[in-house]
């Protein structure tokens, strides 16, 4: 009993120290592959099934869609199709597609596979359309029909004239999936992509790694990297600990409480980039106290935006001015954010007459592009509170909180955060602002804001193919939308990662995609 | 011995299924499902409709148990819905990580707190007994998350001794050796606590056993002080210390959720923190019975040792 209890002792010792005293070359990235700290496994690797940015990441280094964003805008440029025609009605669109291109399964890219990708998305008789379910396939309801014109020509009917058509192609839910892999796995598709993009799928260990290579032969050039890793790494305060540890180079979404300490550090740098998003709360515009217009922008004047923004999100975002995002520097408004003027706010509350309007207000603990709600939801308090409106917040866990506010605030609140990131200036007030969005009718509508020219100018924005005149409409939806104030627009949040400082050619886009075919170390 | 095993692993049966209905009530009582955690912003009535549908989740909640229950009796646990692949095979690689996380804990704090226990029961009162008690009561008070990031901070970014976070290494990895580099820091942090109660506890068995008479009687036989402490105190004491070691199991498997968060441990803790967030109700059923499963096992196993060690309660 004693020899061997010592033996124990002896052997456990020897494992705890036998490493310490051994330390391999630890923390060093191999040279030429890319290891990559993302905030949460994939959910799958099928582009289509996925909703989350976590996975886009991943999805726009593995597959291309027919037209992709030309890097460092929102606009798009020929990806997979070489070129392509409007009719002038705006109902159909015809693609020449580039010839040569193989899947990374060896398959041939050509507009039979385009046909297959949409219609296993849309077509609920499709014989692959239980491999999904496809989430934001709505982004293609335009589409009646997808014709094989010849090999290399496709073309796309739609029922109505739909102008975000081509960057809704852009998106990930347009990237195109390889139909002979998707015969192949079926339902495990997602655990075996196959794309036609820069990098080719090698593995994906649970909760460990999702592992990508070179392909050598991508018709846009081969990257430069050998290989990517992609780690899911939950916690952030993990993240961190691992990015100084050196076991990434490269790490999306820093806490902004670490971002100063990574600027400081001559070994890593910093990269920002503002995107399409929008930090709002939505106004009950049905009844209560803002139904009243005065009291909705005496809100917009109460609350100090620039200290949320510089304070509580610590310079990670700006302050919003509307439902359109910068991001979308091709519309040009001049619309500025409301100031923030407690005086002129309460000079409004006593110009509607309501003194001391009582609000139930809506935060939820934290969820997708949602930053610091919990916080954000007090600091609004706060504000509202000083020019003298009585603020109740309930808070609810993020599933509970998206039931009870996509079903409409009607009855239950006057306001509730909210966050939302699009690819299309068109996106976040075609489904939140417009009379036919109301939560009855299945959009998003949940603040009950009707005004009739709104939608006239929204359809209108969608019918026409011509950028220039969508952009001046797109300028009057933000300063309507502005003035009339159905939400309390608060901040647009800018991306930003952490990279070792021997990564070369890093940079973070506006559509928020992680493109890595440039990148270097 | 066999009989006794067979009926206590029978009874296994009625508990887990019981259970598997209190899980399938309880995922069905907490509000948002599993449509609306897929859609996130995008959730509205009529594509939580659509994707409810294409999952076959808008069946009565007693058909959908049905199903589910007549597919794992046929050893078919159904597909995770957030994860895209069947419940079977995430289940067993997760499982398979939370074992070798939870069993080295377990071992490692058996060793460190029977020892602790044994130096602070001979020398109670001495100095080694209040220097242990200390660190004991320390690591039992102390968040293990905490304890983790504490850990991290030191041993993989200031000294660079260790990885911080993750189960091999992630280009070119996966050898044992390359494992217990990693399991280093994490098995530690969750042994602290277990440790600290086995110490407690091995600590008072044996200073109650070195009051007993049959140790003044090995010392009256000159027996070296070793020999009577660890031949024939720590024999005895040892009965009474393994049911709490199947106790402490449990436990260790429950402080795995949070150590496997902080370490990013692939383990089954960390999937169910996720399976439950997103409502994928079947992931969270699959995990549920193989955690349960497990931890009825631990308890008999436990129970087992105690019998082989200890003459008394054999009948």
């Amino acid at each position: 009993m004693k020899r061997l209890f010592r033996s124990i002792v002896a052997v456990a010792a020897l494992a705890l120290v036998a490493p310490v005293v051994a330390p391999a070359a630890l923390a060093q990235t191999p040279p030429g592959v890319l290891i990559v700290g993302q905030i949460a496994e994939p959910q799958s690797l099928d582009p289509h099934t996925v909703t989350a940015t976590n996975d886009f990441r991943i999805l726009v280094n593995v597959y291309d869609g027919l037209v992709r964003y030309r890097p460092g805008t929102l606009e798009v440029e020929p990806a997979l199709a070489e070129s392509w025609e409007v009719s002038p009605d705006g109902l159909t669109y015809t693609f020449k597609l580039r010839s040569g291109v193989k899947f990374h399964d060896g398959s041939d890219f050509d507009a039979e596979a385009v046909k297959f990708n949409f219609e296993r998305m849309l077509d609920e008789n499709h014989p692959f359309y239980d491999t999904g379910p496809f989430p934001l396939s709505f982004n293609f309801s335009a589409i009646d029909t997808v014709t094989v014109k010849d090999p290399l020509t496709v073309e796309f009917r739609l029922k109505e004239p739909f102008a975000p058509f081509l960057s809704n192609l852009a998106y990930p839910t347009g990237l195109i999936v390889s139909p002979a892999a998707v015969r192949q796995y079926g339902k495990d598709f997602g655990r075996h992509p196959s794309g036609t993009g820069p990098f080719r799928f090698v593995e994906w260990q649970s909760n460990q790694r999702v592992v990508v290579e070179r392909n050598p032969d991508y018709w846009d050039g081969a990257p430069a990297l050998d290989a990517v890793v992609f780690r899911p790494i939950t916690d952030a305060n993990t993240r961190v600990a691992e990015m100084m540890a050196g076991g990434l180079d490269v790490m999306v979404e820093v806490p902004p409480d670490n971002l100063a300490g990574f600027r400081n550090d001559a070994s890593f740098r910093v990269a920002e980039q503002a995107g399409p998003h929008v930090w709002f709360a939505i106004l009950n515009t049905k009844e209560g106290p803002f139904a009243d217009k005065r009291v909705r922008q005496a809100a917009n004047y109460a609350v100090n935006k620039q200290s949320l923004v510089d304070n509580v999100l610590q310079g990670t975002a700006t302050v919003s001015a509307g439902p359109v995002p910068p991001a979308f520097n091709w519309v040009t408004s001049k619309v500025a954010p409301y100031p923030h003027d407690p005086e002129r706010a309460r000079s409004l509350l006593a110009e509607a007459g309501v003194g001391n309007p009582e609000l139930t207000f809506y935060v939820t603990e934290g969820g997708s592009g949602m930053l610091d709600p919990i916080t954000m939801g007090a600091a609004i308090q706060a504000d509202l509170q000083a020019v003298g409106f009585k603020v109740k917040i309930e808070t609810y866990e993020w599933n509970s909180f998206l039931s009870r506010v996509n079903a409409g605030l009607e009855g239950k609140a006057d306001m509730a955060e909210m966050a939302w990131m699009t690819n299309d200036p068109d996106t976040l007030p075609y489904l939140t602002l417009r009379s036919g969005a109301l939560p009855s009718e299945g959009g998003f509508n949940s603040g009950y804001y009707q005004n009739p020219e709104l939608d006239r100018i929204l359809d209108e924005a969608r019918r026409t193919t011509d950028q220039s005149q969508r952009a001046a409409l797109y300028a009057k939806v933000q300063e309507i939308v502005h003035d009339d104030a159905p939400w309390l627009f608060v901040a647009n949040w800018k991306q930003n990662a952490v990279t070792r400082a021997q990564v070369e050619g890093f940079r973070l886009e506006p559509s928020f995609l992680l493109n890595l075919r440039g990148v270097s170390k | 011995m066999t009989a006794y095993i067979a009926k206590r692993l029978l009874a296994m049966v009625p508990v887990l299924f019981g259970l598997s209905i209190i899980v399938f009530l309880v995922m069905a009582l907490i509000p948002g499902d599993t449509a609306t955690a897929i859609l996130g912003a995008y959730a509205t009535p009529e594509n939580v409709a659509r994707i409810n549908r294409d999952l076959g989740l808008d069946k009565p909640l007693v058909q959908q148990y049905l199903i589910w229950i007549g597919n794992v009796l046929q050893g078919d646990f159904g597909r995770s819905v957030t994860l895209n692949r069947p419940v079977l095979a995430e289940v067993t690689d997760r499982f398979g990580a939370t074992l070798i996380l939870a069993g080295t804990a377990l071992v490692l704090a058996s060793l460190i707190g029977l020892l602790a226990g044994i130096v602070s029961a001979v020398r109670q009162f001495g100095w080694a007994d209040r220097i242990i008690t200390f660190i004991v009561l320390a690591g039992i008070s102390m968040p293990s998350f905490w304890l983790g990031l504490l850990l991290i901070l030191l041993f993989a970014v200031e000294w660079r001794l260790l990885p911080a976070s993750g189960m091999t290494a992630v280009y070119g990895g996966g050898g044992p050796a390359d494992v217990a580099r990693h399991l280093i820091l994490p098995a530690a942090t969750l042994s602290m606590v277990a440790a600290g109660v086995i110490a407690r506890l091995s600590r008072s068995a044996m200073l109650e056993v070195l009051r007993q008479d049959f140790i003044r009687t090995a010392r009256a036989k000159g027996l070296s002080e070793r020999r009577v402490i660890y031949g024939h105190a720590l024999r005895a004491a040892i009965v009474s210390v393994i049911p709490v070691i199947g106790i402490q199991a449990g436990f260790v498997l429950g402080g795995a959720v949070y150590i496997e968060t902080v370490f990013q441990w692939p383990g089954i803790g960390a999937m169910m923190v996720k399976a439950i967030s997103t409502r994928d109700i079947l992931l969270v059923q699959g995990g549920v019975l193989v955690v349960a499963a497990s931890y009825v096992l631990f308890n008999l196993v436990a129970d087992v040792v105690q019998t082989l060690l200890d003459p008394r309660i054999r009948t």
